[in-house]
Order: C-alpha cells, then structure tokens, then sequence
C-alpha cells in the first residue's frame, strides 16, 4: 500500500514538468510582455532594455524556463512580476476562499443529488424517475455563468436578500455556491443513478433479499457499497477542479479565489504567477485523485488487493 | 473475395443496426424532443441571412432605439446599442454552433486519431500518448484556452482551436478505450490473418466497431463546447464584438444587469436550450446504442 | 401467532401452493411464465422440479419467496403457503421474517450471489442476527464461523472476501447462509450448474447431508435427472409454465407417463440400454410470449392428436402416487413408446 502510495506521489514529477513547461510556453507565445506594463511611462530604450535584461527577457524562453525549473527544485516558486509577492504565498492566502465555495458546494450537492440518484435507480421509470432525470439535465445544460447571473438579478437585485457579489460573511457565499453546486449536484445525481442501475439487478442483492434483509437495507447497505466507486470518482474530481478555482463563477461574483488570481495573472501576462499556480493547482489536483484512488480500496477490497500486489486465491 | 464478403456483410449488418437504433431512439421522448431542437438551430443557423440582412439587422446600430424593453416590436428587446436581440439571438445560432461544431470535429479527428493508435498499438506509443494526453487534461480546460487565445490572438477561429484543443483528450480517453475492448477481438486476428495491413485495419475492423462510445461522446461534447466557447466569450475572450455570439452578447449585457435583466436572461436561455437539446439528443443515442446500460 | 399454532400441529405441509399464474408484462408483450401450478411438499421430503430453461421453475420458486421481481414480474393468481405462512398475505416486514428463517433459496450462480464488498463470515452472520432475536452480532459472526466449518470451509477464511474464494467454494458459503437459520423449506436453483463436474458431487452430498440432519424439506430444481434420481423423494416436471407429470421418484421414472417426460429421459445416454443414439425431443419449447392454445408440448409431440391442440389437459391422477396431463390418455388404450417395452 505504501509503495503504491509512493510510486504516485513519484508520478507527480513527470506531471508537474510536463504541465508546467506547456504553460510556460503557452503564455510566452502570447505577444506583449510584463515590461511594457511595469516600466516607467517615460523610460528610455535603454531603461526598457536594462528592465528586460532584469527580468532575463534578454534570454530566449527555454533557458527562463530552465531557470525558473531550477528555482523550483530549491522550493521557490518565483515572485510576481506585478505585486513582487511571492507566488507560494499569493496562492495560500486565496486558497481559504476557493477552499470554503469548493467545500460548501459539494456539501450541499453530496447531500442533495446520493439520495435523489438512489430513488431514481430504484423507481426506474416512475415519474419520480423521470422529473429528477429532467431537473438533472436542465441543470447539467445551464451555463453555470449564466446561472449566477440569473440568482443575482432574483435574489439580489430584485428580492433584496442576498448580496450579489463580495465576500466576508456566510451570506455572501450562497449564491456563489448554488452556483458550483447546481452542476455538481446534476452531475452527482446522474452518476449515482446510472451505478446504482448497474448494481440494482445484481444477483447478490436477490441473495440478500432471501436472506430477509429489509429493502432499505438491501439498498443502502449491499446496493449502496457496490455503486460507490463511480461516484467517489465524481465527487473527487469535482473537489479537484473546484479547488482550482471556480473561475467563472469567482469572477460573476467577484470571489477572491484562486482561480480569478490565475485568471488576472494570465492577463496580466504574470508568468510566474501562472505557471507557479498551475503547478500548485496540479499538485492538489494529483493528490485528491490520489486520496479518491485509495479511497477505492477502502470500499472495494478487490481493488485494495491490486494495490497491495498480491493475489490471494485458494481453490477448493 | 473474402474481404469483399466480409464488408457486404458488414454493411448489410450496419443498416439493421441502424434501423434498430432509430426504432429505439423513436421511442424516447426527450431524445426526439432534443433532436427537433437541434435541427431546428441548424436550420436557423444555415439560413440565418435569408430572413436577416446582418449589416442591418444585426449589427447595425440605433441609438435612438436602445435599450427598449421587450415589446411586440422587438420581442426580446434591445441592446445598448439598439440592435434587435431576438435577430442577434438568431443569428447568433450560427456562431454557436459553428464554434462547437468546429472544434469538436478538431478534437474528434485529432483525438481518434491518437487514441486509435494508442490503443491498438500499445507499448510505448501508448504510453507517450496517454501521458502528454494527461497533461492537457490535468491544466484546466478553461485555463487552457484562456492561455491559448490570449497566445494566438482573438478571433472566431483562435476560439474553435482552444476548445477543440482542451476536448483532444476526452476523445483520446474515449477512443483509446473502446479500441482496447475490440482489438482482443477474434475478428481482429481474422483480419490480420488476411494479410491487412495495421492502418486498415484500425480503419476498417476497429473504428466501426467502437462507433458508438465515439459518437455518443461527440454530441455531448459539441454541447459542453458550446458552453466552454460561450464562456470565453463571456470572459471577453471569444468571438470579438459586434459579432453576435451568445457569450459575448450576456456578457454586454451583464454590464446593464440592474433595470435590464432581459439583456442578461435571453443569451443564456438560448445557451441552455441548444445545450438541453444536444445533452438530450446523446443522452438517447447512447440508451439507443447500448439499451444493456439502460435496463 | 395463529400462524403459529397452525405450523405445530404440524399436519400441514411444508410448501402448498395452488393455482399459481405468473405473468411478466412487458412495455410490448407479456411473458407467460406460470400458468396454473400445484404444488405441495411434506416435511423433510426432497421435490425434484425438471424441466427446460425457461419451463417457468425458478419463477416458480422465486414466488414462494415473494420475490419475483415486480415490475415486470406479477402474481396474478394462487395461494402460496410456506411453513403456514399465507405468503400472499403478508406485509413486506413479516415477510422480511420469513425469509431466510422458515425457507430461503439458493441460487444457481455463486460467482454473483455473493456479495463482492463484504466478507464471507460479515453475508452468513447478517442472516443469523437478522432471525436470532436476542443475539448480539458477534455472536451472530461466531454461529457463522460455525456454519463455514459445517460446510467444510475454514472458520478462519470468515474474514475473506468472496472473490478470494473459488468457485466450488463461494457454493459452500451460498449453502452456509441459506442453511443458517435452519430454515424448513429450501429452494436449490440448479445449485450445481455452474460448478466444475468434479465439485458438483462434493457440493450435492454436502447439501444432502446437511438438509436430512436438519430435516429440511427441499425443492430441488435441476434439468439433471441424475441428480434428481439420486436425491430426490418426488419429481415434478414442469413443462411452458406446467405441470406435465408427478409423482413419486419411482413413479415418474420407472412409469413414466408424458410424452415430454419420455422424451427427457430419450435424450439422456443410458449405459444400460444399448441405444444406438440419442433422440433429442425435435423442436424448441413455444414462445412464452405467445403460447398454443391447448397442451402446450402438442407441436413437438410424437404422439399428438387434433384434440390436444383444442384444450389444456389437467393433471389427472393415474396412481397412488401418480398424476399426469396429457389428453391422450383419454384413450385407455394410449402408451408411450417406453412403456411398451
């Protein structure tokens, strides 16, 4: 167990210099560089060629890359072009919001969209059935910018009750969060249905009927286990990919997260900004898909026993 | 002689399919639903400029008629500018469709492209696949085409190539995946007995055969595009104004967000509905593809 | 608590079932999967059911449960008592009661019967705490240790799970939880089917053993007239929803009465009987979904007349122990082939 938890964290290396050597490239292709932002409005040729030569723009990109690599390998992510802060600190600093509008929104899809995927998999085909289905695909098919802007123009700037950007206080975090949330919870619900169908007519559960296990039981307790992979794998990328910011909705309601600092950065051409987050994003990114992995083995002892590479079968 | 039987027959074998499929997905409400939708933005989108002039209708300006409320004149009202936003809505179809059309059709040729050879090949043309495949997929889509369009520059078709570039590795997933399930196949070592060559083979015996994962995923892609492409666009990073993409006009139209919600509401209906439609139309294809899935 | 009583005295038995019609309703068509079955099974006595896949045996066995699966599956008609309990009456919790303690069944494939995310001794304690009142659940999971050693497998293995096991064995442990609760009747669902011939025996004797010290009364469904010869005390044979023939083992076997019967037994090698081939019966059993008016077997029957496709023949008693449903008998003169030897 340990060595695959080892071999993965190993894994990340390739990862982070692949991804961030793409965006390092990427956002040099773009044409404008941070120095015509940051000097002087009245500096001279040689002024700008001095700032340039400062910053190592003087260098082609491939050795900035290098050099940046090998500040990385000392810990240090670089500093920001624009605020001179260091990206490491930047990124932890907006973390916390990201953190708390990721958490929120899939608190409150977890608890909403299990339940409903369940009594849709067991009601296959009832009307029950059939409203969730359609309430789920109309939640998976709306913009979720467009979502945010609508809840702002009802609960804000019509009915008064909630603010419609800003953070500090529970109530600012709502909107936002119904936001992430409707998608997740869309998409929460359709995976819980379609793995419990899998599992629902499986004969394991006949078994546990004859046995005289109540259909509750039979339900949350045999059906429930076996369906919980795909949707352990939802929940984890969906944690994933909101911790790197909800970037759309940060922005619709001017969240100060991670992913509206990313976003700001790409614009600002901020490039150790970018690619410092990105690689901190990939990181964090990596290590839930790792804990989702394990979390595999918790629930399925079949796949705990791949991990610890052994195959224990006795024949009789 | 043998391969020619073999294709007739495939042929033959196809149609019924088909025609099986079809019987199938005509029974399913919403997916029928879902597809009259979508042949109906197609055919707004192809004959958008019979019923509208676009130098007039829709980016024309009148300012002397801005921001009117919705009324039996301009039935969704008008921008900030004065244009209809019922006639941009229409218009704007074409933009849509033709941003997510474009780009998942990149991805699709890119993607089954790579994800074919990785899985039929294996080794270590898979692994150099898989892991850059990896990559594009662990920066975040949007994130990525924000870096690819503020790369390359803003138009229509910068905006195509970054959506489609972010979706290559869905289909590379996909493709890969189906084409492993076949290519243990015995019809598989049948074909290679005959003496075909790799590439026809994959063209001929593998792909057909893992059609429908492929074009099940294209049409929820194509919706998914949209939305990614309209949400650039709302960044302010996609189809340049006045060009009336559906992204772009909500994301005008959020600036006059207090007093004229309908700036805001109509773009991003038609979004969600064109979205709705294809998420309904692939939802129907894959229970009518592989009805095991669905009872 | 009348039930109760009734079960006492002892003098009703085990498994009565009358009338019993089945249908499956489909979107399009419906199934008809049972179609009027008697049946009735003492204390301790072993009922042999035989018949094709898809005669409607397991449909029949899965109803004296309640748990044919609704929708499509629904009763339409019959009485079904287990052990006194009017099973058509019940509340899905007092039937929760019955199960797994006075019948429960096994089923024909252990490779997925057994639940893959819990442990072997975790599926067989669950059945003992959910029927043993006053049991704490480790003594439930120690009774299971128990009932793993009677089954032949180490109690130790009880922290396993299911995909550690092989085949023969994941058997045992389905046999281990349906005989935890020393229930009075079990159905056996071609118990040995899915198994390799080797493990078969070892799994029948196992299963014969137990059910004649526990004293339980078996309805043993198989397409394996061996295994019926060998365990058996009655046979049914259950032929598109019917049944065609019943009676005592020696009854059905050494009389034998239908053509259908007949034509089972035609279709096994026998080493005594010097038969130069064997003759399968001609034909596929009728589309349930559209079955012939009359007697159901008509079309591929040897001996079929006109009338036979005019009504469905009832059981009608032909010995002490003895019943059979073919319109030909109506002759008196009428004998299968096999008889006339």
């Amino acid at each position: 167990m340990y060595r695959y938890v080892i071999k993965r964290l190993l894994m990340l290396i390739p990862v982070v210099i692949g991804v961030s050597f793409l965006v390092f490239m990427v956002i040099n292709l773009a044409p404008g560089d941070i120095i015509s932002q940051i000097a002087p409005e009245d500096a001279t040729v040689e002024e700008l060629a001095e700032l340039r030569a400062e910053y190592g723009f003087d260098k082609p990109t491939i050795v900035r890359y290098f050099n940046y690599m090998k500040g990385m390998l000392r810990g240090d992510l670089g500093t920001s072009y624009i605020t001179g802060e260091p990206v490491f600190e930047s990124y932890m600093r907006r973390l916390p919001n990201t953190l708390a509008l990721a958490l929120a929104s899939i608190f409150v899809s977890v608890v909403i969209s299990i339940p409903l995927g369940i009594i849709s998999a067991v009601k296959q085909g009832t009307w029950k059935d059939n409203v969730t289905m359609v309430v789920a695909l109309l939640g998976l098919s709306m913009p979720n910018f467009w979502l945010g802007l609508l809840l702002i123009i009802l609960f804000a700037l019509n009915w008064g009750l909630l603010p419609s950007y800003g953070y500090g206080t529970f109530k600012h975090l709502i909107l936002p969060a119904i936001t992430v949330g409707t998608g997740l919870t869309a998409m929460l619900t359709r995976t819980t249905r379609s793995s419990m169908l899998d599992v629902v007519r499986q004969d394991y559960l006949r078994t546990a009927r004859a046995k005289g296990v109540s259909e509750r039981d039979v339900i949350y307790k045999h059906a429930l286990k076996n369906a919980l992979i795909p949707i352990i794998t939802v929940v984890g990328t969906q944690l994933a990919s909101c911790l790197g910011g909800a970037l759309i909705t940060e922005t619709v309601f001017a969240w100060p997260g991670v992913g509206r600092l990313i976003l700001d950065s790409v614009n600002s051409r901020d490039i150790p900004m970018v690619t410092g987050c990105i690689i901190l994003k990939t990181i964090t990114i990596s290590i839930i898909l790792l804990i989702v992995d394990l979390l595999y083995a918790v629930v399925d002892p079949r796949i705990k026993a791949q991990y610890a590479g052994r195959r224990k079968k006795s024949n009789g | 002689m043998a391969d020619k039987n073999v294709s007739v027959a495939a042929k033959y074998k196809k149609r019924s399919q088909a025609g099986e499929i079809w019987h199938r997905m005509r029974k399913n409400k919403g997916a029928m639903l879902g597809l009259v939708i979508v042949a109906l933005l197609v055919f707004v989108a192809l004959f958008a400029d019979v019923f509208l002039d676009y130098e007039t209708d829709v980016i024309g300006q009148n300012i002397a008629q801005r921001l009117q409320h919705p009324s039996a004149q301009h039935i969704m009202g008008t921008d900030d500018v004065g244009r209809d936003v019922f006639a941009r809505l229409l218009y704007g179809a074409r933009f849509s469709l033709a941003v997510g059309v474009a780009a998942v059709a990149f991805a699709l040729v890119v993607g089954v492209l790579f994800g074919s050879v990785a899985g039929f090949f294996g080794g270590r043309i898979e692994e150099v696949i898989m892991r850059i495949s990896d990559m594009l997929a662990a920066v975040p889509s949007i994130l990525m085409a924000i870096a690819i369009v503020s790369a390359i520059g803003q138009s229509t078709l910068n905006l195509m190539i970054a959506v489609g570039v972010t979706s290559v590795p869905q289909f590379i997933r996909i493709t890969r995946a189906a084409v492993m399930t076949v290519r243990n196949q015995e019809y598989i070592e049948a074909a290679q007995s005959i003496g075909l060559s790799k590439f026809e083979i994959i063209w001929s015996h593998v792909l057909p055969n893992c059609l429908s994962p492929i074009i099940v995923q294209t049409t929820l892609r194509v919706a998914s595009a949209i939305i990614s492409a309209s949400s650039l666009s709302f960044l302010g990073l996609g189809v340049p104004s006045p060009d009336p993409e559906w992204g772009s006009m909500l994301s005008t139209g959020r600036k006059f967000i207090r007093g004229y919600s309908y700036l805001t509401v109509f773009p991003g209906l038609a979004i969600m509905i064109t979205v709705l439609a294809l998420n309904l139309l692939g939802d129907g294809l894959r229970d009518a593809m592989d009805p095991k899935l669905k009872r | 608590m009348e039930e109760n009583k009734v079960l006492e005295t002892g003098s009703e038995p085990v498994l009565d079932i009358e009338n019993l019609v089945i249908h499956f309703e489909l979107e399009d068509e419906t199934v008809y999967a049972v179609n009027g079955v008697d049946m009735k099974l003492g204390k301790g006595k072993i009922l042999g059911l035989v018949g094709e896949t898809g005669a409607g045996k397991t449909t029949t066995a899965l109803s004296a449960l309640r748990l044919v699966p609704d929708p499509p599956g629904v009763i339409k008609s019959g009485k079904i008592m287990v052990a006194g309990h009017d099973m058509m009456k019940l509340t899905p919790a007092e039937l929760q009661k019955v199960r797994g303690k006075e019948v429960s069944m096994i089923f024909q494939d252990p490779m997925t019967s057994l639940n893959p995310v819990y442990t072997v001794g975790q599926q067989i304690a669950e059945s003992i705490y959910l029927h043993e009142e006053n049991m704490t659940s480790k003594e439930a999971y120690k009774r299971a240790e128990e009932m793993l050693e009677l089954v032949g497998i180490p109690a130790y293995r009880a922290g396993d799970y299911p995909h550690q096991f092989s085949g023969g064995m994941k058997q045992r442990v389905v046999i281990a939880i349906a005989l935890a609760c020393n229930p009075k009747l079990l159905f056996a669902d071609e118990p040995t089917t899915a198994l390799d011939v080797t493990i078969q025996a070892q799994v029948l004797d196992l299963m014969k053993d137990l059910i004649k010290k526990q004293g339980t009364s078996v309805v043993m469904i198989t397409h394996d007239l061996g295994i019926v010869a060998e365990t058996c005390d009655d046979v049914a044979v259950m032929y598109a929803g019917r049944i065609v023939e019943e009676g005592s083992l020696e009854a059905v076997f050494n009389q034998t009465m239908h053509p259908y019967t007949e034509g089972l037994f035609n279709s096994l090698p026998n080493i005594n009987e010097d038969m130069e081939e064997l003759k399968p019966i001609p034909g596929l059993m009728p589309d349930p979904t559209n079955l012939p008016k009359g007697c159901a077997f008509a079309p591929r029957c040897p001996y079929a007349t006109e009338r036979c496709s005019e009504k469905v023949p009832e059981l009608k008693k032909v010995g002490e122990h003895h019943r059979v449903a073919c319109s030909a008998y109506e002759d008196p003169s009428f004998h299968i082939a096999r008889r006339s030897k």
